[in-house]
């Protein structure tokens, strides 16, 4: 209404943003100059600190009280929002801009009502009354798909899943029918299948109004579904701009063309090829030269890159590049041709299996965490773990380590039963099963340094003192790729990828025979994660130890696993090697798991099994099948009897009522590109 | 150059944060720790020395802050004072700290029913005001200097256990932790070693805080009688005993109740730039 | 939220057994026998044998213990040896005076408290708020007949204001108990005030600068609208157990205050029978006290569960 119809909807025009820090004055963002269309969807990436949140913050206009627009201007449909009044402010924000944040656990207000947070922005900027607002409240929560609007209406946040409450909050950001909708990672917090029904809903929703969308995300991936264009930020600067094709295709910056090359694309495996992670560390940018920001980590940098610091130059008739070089950019997958070592195929079926669990369960009062786990890994394997949040992965990897004693089955290590708590261990066993935990900071003592961190692990591990243990501490950093003066540091000194790095050489300092990775890097950006990645398989060459890999990301357990299982609620449903598992027949579960990856270049393939409905807690399982409620093929004898295991051959199991013959039709049909509804053989109930 | 010069400025008062009142404390509480070390050279009088013939007096040249009933000479009994409090106060709290460390890293660690156990008696003893069980303990163990050290500690026990235990269960859960237990730590280093370092601060901070508590509780029992005996020149005692000459000798209890509120202001001026300090 | 109700009682009378052992085991199990505490250090030892026999406290302790629980629940708490009444009706009739000082105390407290953290918070490190921190900071630390000597002094004595003595004599008007209240009650809000100030400013910064007042913002809505919409809902849950705690507090402040200004309430008459070894006065003041206090938490418990409904729905957060 009050867009004029010709100008662009939003423009960025040199825009440099400042944070007083403590002890100076820091540009986060630095003349980043961008335009947004009417409608347009223009996504902006890049890893952590590069400046994308602190941006969409700005066209908010809600920096933190430390932050400003030292330079440069916010124009939203040809106003200076900076320039605004308060109440002029207040009718562009919610109204005319809407914002859809990273975390929906704290976005809503806990003690109102879901409807009403929502009725809350009709009655602002739409001016209806009580009733009329909460009417639309809930034909807009009916917008956004949420199940059961009517119920939903009257709950409050806590009562909600995840998924439902980023619905929520969408639907809050759409109620004003805003000209533009900025998404802060607005699926970085979900799970994959929850994310997959959420970008979903932006792609439909995207036919259905007009609103433009600046999509901010970490994830190549999950930009491309949505946005037309896309931007790349580096260090506070947006280094590329491009259409999604163009720069996904051929990207013309060599940071963009690294980052491609970080990520494991979908089926990649180890013996493929090695990963490419990007040398060094961002820039300090308290501390900038005049050379180029990416000059000290590029492959094709000369010797201008250093001196000078390039403009955004025209790459493309509509792409734009920060690179002098920006021809030369080596396309993606060039530079990674790096074949790999080497890389050893553990022979599973021989021997005594190093690790074996039977019939273990974990419960707490009525909650079945772990129910029922039988599995065997052999020395010197890969053994990927993969499920949602709450599905007990963590939990199996404590039990295993001895963190959590199980309260049923038993837990052997070579053919010899282990005590449950890791108190009660042996010396010899506790040496053999080390773990690497999830989160950078705190998997070290900050009140230690590395050297002392190291020094007891390797003292109590290996039992060494003296000179060796603290030969044994430097050999030790040497070996995760730590020059030996980081044994002085304190943890809060280090990078989170260098504390990984000590945490792994803690892990080692005994030579254990299974390492248990608890999410090792889901923490880290894509970078860091594939240099991560690298040194664990190089680690594992050299010292033959086996891993148990947890992560949510399927393509780096596929990238990385000899053999995966699948975990729902506590229990297994589905174990094999990994080609195998990522190759129907598949149990329903993993097939709506595999459908829900984003996936880089080509369209991923339609998703026939829609997770839509949250998974039941551990205190409210099901009968039978613990995933019938969510199951699309669900029948009756799924809702009465726990499930059997069916041999898919090379020791592939899937725990499933439905045939294996008759999973395997619909879902090779369903992986194909798809233009007819598969038909599902087997009772489906609407 | 001036750009830099400023920010070096900015760059000291920015990492001083909590630095003045913190030094403003100690050196406000340093007075009364030369004073009372020096008591017996700078006190003009002996404390007791009972003088008839200048009883009641006001403050002049000759006593600063006047005499009371028995012509006892008020600056002097203030300055011997600090002695009390000095020591009183400070042996409690270094109690009370270690009682309540233990208690809380215990609890938090071990957890299940003995923190369940632990807590609800804590609780319980926490549900009498502080005054109460301290009056009640003392009635019984009898007044004087050493069972209100013991009192006093007994009591800030559980507050201070609390506060571990909530900053100690954080980190209890935290993987640094886990890592020392897949090492085999038995429970006395993971305590000693991994948690205690860690919950430093909020003990440090609470050290002070409780420190600022056992003056006002040390001085509040004083003036129910029930610290330290007459005829010790204790402040709170002090106040109780010439409370009846409030209208006409105010000085009498005006001085020692200027005394504890300088300690007491001293003392939450240092824990409340500490915790800035610690905790920026 | 009755199970919350039912657990919250469990948890009251938990608190009271505990407390009731307590009382039970400082006053019989101390060292120090009961007759030479009554009868002093200088009488002879057969007459402290026979009050000992005569109190019955030479019988096994946890026969004493039932005995005396079974007395305390019918409402026998022994006799005075001081007054030489029973001790319960004495207790109830001094506990209604000192409710009155406590309750205009909280009356006083609560909204001036809540106000000046809700005004501080908002404009944080200004100089409202740094004036009232520092200030606040001083009063609460003090001692509250530290406080009550300043207030006796300036507006009782110097200024000639205010009567310096709680209990207005027999017959008074209105206006004239309102004044004999007002130092006692200032004594006791000075005392309390910090503490209460300090907690709703921070619970009140942490809700400024959570997530959901964020969204609340950027939706549009003026300022007044997302304070007592959105952030003031949030922010006074965590201040109404701080209330409740404060009880505590305020009754142990009663003991100074009362006995400071000679008002005839539960706190001075505990420490007469402190000072007069006064041993089942002593017990029955305790007894009223520790139940007036876990009432008071109670009810602070209740009053937070109806306002959040995570607590109202049933399901509560641990």
């Amino acid at each position: 209404m009050t867009a004029s119809s010709t100008g662009p909807l939003l423009e960025l025009d040199n825009v440099t943003i400042s944070y007083q820090r403590r002890r100076d004055r820091v540009d986060a963002v630095r003349g980043v100059s961008l335009i947004i269309q009417p409608g347009e969807a223009y996504g902006l990436v890049g890893e952590s600190g590069c400046g994308k949140s602190t941006l969409a913050m700005a066209v908010m206009r809600h920096l933190p009280r430390n932050g400003i627009l030292s330079g440069g201007q916010v124009l939203f449909e040809d106003r200076d929002l900076f320039r605004l009044n308060q109440a002029e402010l207040r009718r562009v924000r919610g109204g005319r801009i809407a914002m859809v944040y990273q975390n929906p656990e704290s976005a809503l207000n806990p003690t109102l009502k879901v409807g009403e947070q929502v009725a809350e922005v009709f009655r602002l900027h739409r001016a209806l009354r009580h009733r009329p607002a909460a009417e639309a409240a809930l034909d807009m929560l009916r917008k956004v798909r949420i199940a059961e609007p009517d119920r939903v209406v009257g709950l409050y946040p806590y009562q909600l899943s995840g998924g439902m409450r980023q619905r929520v909050v969408i639907a809050m950001a759409l109620a004003a029918d805003p000209a533009l909708l900025v998404l802060d990672e607005p699926t970085t917090a979900l799970d994959a299948t929850v994310q997959a029904d959420i970008l979903d809903l932006f792609t439909d929703l995207r036919g259905e109004m007009k609103a433009a969308i600046l999509f901010i995300s970490h994830n190549l991936a999950v930009v491309q579904q949505v946005c037309d264009r896309i931007g790349v930020m580096y260090g506070g600067e947006l280094i590329e701009q491009g259409t999604v094709a163009e720069v996904f295709k051929r990207p013309r910056h060599p940071y963009t063309a690294a980052l491609f090359d970080c990520i494991p694309d979908f089926g990649v495996r180890k013996s493929d090829r090695r990963l490419a992670g990007i040398a060094g560390g961002v820039p300090d940018l308290a501390a900038l030269g005049t050379a180029c920001l990416y000059e000290p980590r590029c492959l094709i940098s000369r010797q201008l890159c250093r001196v000078e610091h390039p403009d955004l130059m025209r790459a493309g008739s509509r792409h734009l590049s920060r690179c002098f070089f920006h021809a030369e950019t080596p396309a993606p997958g060039a530079a990674a041709r790096v074949r790999p070592e080497a890389v050893p195929v553990p022979d599973v079926t021989a021997g005594i299996p190093l690790l074996s669990l039977h019939g273990v369960g974990r419960r707490y009062g009525r909650a079945h965490i772990l129910k029922d786990i039988d599995l065997e890994i052999a020395p010197g394997e890969t053994f990927g773990l993969v499920g949602e949040s709450g599905s007990g992965k963590s939990t199996l990897a404590k039990v295993i380590s001895g963190l959590v004693p199980p309260s049923a089955g038993t837990v052997a290590l070579a053919g010899e039963r282990v005590a449950g708590q890791v108190g009660k261990r042996t010396g010899r066993q506790r040496r053999d099963v080390q773990m690497v935990f999830q989160t950078p900071d705190t998997t070290l003592n900050p009140r230690k340094k590395v050297a002392s961190i190291l020094g007891r692990a390797v003292r109590v591990l290996a039992g060494l003192g003296g000179k060796r243990k603290r030969d044994r501490s430097s050999a030790l950093l040497g070996d995760v790729q730590l020059p030996v003066e980081m044994l002085r540091a304190t943890p809060d000194r280090l990078s989170g990828g260098q504390r990984q790095r000590v945490a792994i050489a803690r892990a080692f300092a005994g030579d254990p025979r299974l390492v248990i990775l608890d999410e090792p890097t889901s923490a880290l950006d894509v970078s860091v994660q594939a240099s991560i990645l690298n040194l664990l398989l190089d680690l594992q060459r050299e010292s033959q130890a086996a891993y148990l890999f947890i992560s949510h990301d399927l393509a780096v357990v596929r990238y990385l696993s000899d053999r995966i299982g699948v975990m729902y609620l506590g229990e297994l449903v589905e174990v094999g090697p990994t080609e195998r598992v990522f190759r129907p027949p598949f149990h329903p579960y993993t097939q709506a798991l595999i459908a829900a990856v984003p996936r880089l270049g080509g369209a991923a393939p339609e998703r026939p099994v829609s997770l839509d409905k949250p998974a039941p807690g551990p205190s409210e399982r099901p009968e039978g099948c613990p995933f019938q409620t969510r199951c699309p093929r669900a029948y009756d004898r799924c809702r009465a009897e726990a499930p059997p295991w069916r041999d898919a051959g090379e020791g592939h199991m899937i725990r499933c009522w439905v045939a294996l013959d008759a999973l395997e039709a619909s879902q090779s049909a369903a992986l194909k590109p798809r233009r007819v509804q598969a038909p599902l053989p087997i009772g489906r109930r609407p | 150059m001036a750009v830099t010069l400023t920010e070096a400025g900015g760059r000291r008062r920015a990492s001083r944060r909590g630095v003045v009142p913190l030094a403003v404390g100690l050196l406000m509480i340093l007075v009364w720790v030369v004073t009372a070390l020096g008591a017996d050279w700078i006190a003009p009088y002996p404390p007791a020395d009972i003088d008839f013939l200048a009883i009641s007096q006001p403050p002049s040249p000759a006593h600063w802050f006047g005499t009371d009933q028995l012509g006892r000479d008020i600056l002097s009994r203030v300055i011997h004072g600090g002695t009390y409090v000095l020591t009183i106060a400070p042996a409690a709290t270094l109690l009370g700290l270690g009682l309540g460390a233990a208690i809380g890293l215990a609890t938090a660690w071990f957890g299940s029913w003995f923190d369940e156990a632990v807590m609800r008696v804590l609780d319980a003893v926490m549900a009498f005001p502080i005054v109460i069980l301290a009056m009640l303990a003392l009635t019984f163990l009898g007044a004087g200097t050493g069972n209100v050290v013991l009192v006093i500690g007994l009591v800030f026990a559980p507050l201070i256990a609390r506060t571990v235990r909530a900053a100690a269960l954080v980190e209890a859960r935290k993987e640094y932790v886990m890592a020392a237990q897949l090492r085999g730590e038995g429970s006395l280093h993971i305590m000693a070693m991994e948690l205690l370092p860690n919950v430093r601060g909020p003990l440090i901070v609470e050290g002070t805080v409780r420190l600022g508590y056992a003056v006002f509780t040390s001085a509040t029992l004083g003036f129910l009688g029930l610290g330290v005996q007459p005829p010790t020149p204790d402040w709170g005692l002090m106040v109780s005993e010439n409370q009846a000459l409030l209208t006409t000798a105010p000085w009498t209890v005006l001085f020692p109740a200027l005394a504890i509120a300088w300690v007491v202001v001293a003392i939450g001026l240092a824990a409340d730039g500490l915790k800035e300090y610690l905790e920026p | 939220m009755l199970r919350f109700f039912g657990r919250r009682l469990l948890l009251l009378g938990v608190t009271l057994v505990v407390a009731s052992v307590l009382i039970f085991a400082i006053t019989n199990v101390l060292p120090g026998d009961v007759g030479r505490i009554i009868l002093g250090p200088f009488a002879p030892q057969d007459a402290v044998a026979r009050l000992n026999a005569e109190l019955g406290t030479d019988r096994p302790i946890v026969i004493r213990y039932v005995d005396w629980l079974t007395g305390v629940a019918r409402g026998d708490w022994g006799r005075s040896y001081a007054f030489d009444t029973a001790v319960f009706p004495l207790v109830v009739e001094r506990l209604g005076r000192s409710l009155t000082l406590a309750v205009s105390g909280l009356v006083v407290l609560v909204p001036l408290a809540v106000a000046a953290g809700v005004a501080a918070a908002r404009r944080e490190g200004g100089i409202f708020d740094r004036v009232l921190s520092t200030v606040s900071l001083a009063f609460g630390a003090l001692p509250e007949f530290v406080t009550g000597v300043f207030l006796i002094l300036v507006f009782g004595i110097w200024l000639g204001a205010l009567p310096i003595q709680a209990l207005p004599p027999d017959g008074a008007g209105p206006l004239t108990v309102i004044a004999h209240l007002v130092l006692p009650v200032g004594c006791l809000v000075l005392l309390l005030f910090a503490y209460l100030f300090r907690m709703t400013r921070a619970s009140m910064i942490e809700a400024l600068a959570a997530d959901y007042t964020r969204t609340a913002e950027l939706k549009g809505l003026p300022q007044r609208t997302v304070i007592w919409h959105h952030v003031l809902r949030n922010a006074l849950l965590p201040t109404i157990t701080v209330i409740g705690a404060q009880i505590g507090w305020l009754v142990g402040g009663l003991v100074v205050v009362e006995t400071l200004f000679k008002y005839p309430g539960i706190g001075s008459l505990i420490h007469f029978a402190a000072t007069n070894k006064d041993i089942p006065l002593l017990v029955g003041c305790s007894l009223a006290i520790t139940f007036v206090f876990a009432l008071g938490n109670l009810a602070a418990d209740l009053l937070y569960a109806i306002l959040n409904p995570r607590v109202r729905h049933g399901r509560h957060a641990h």
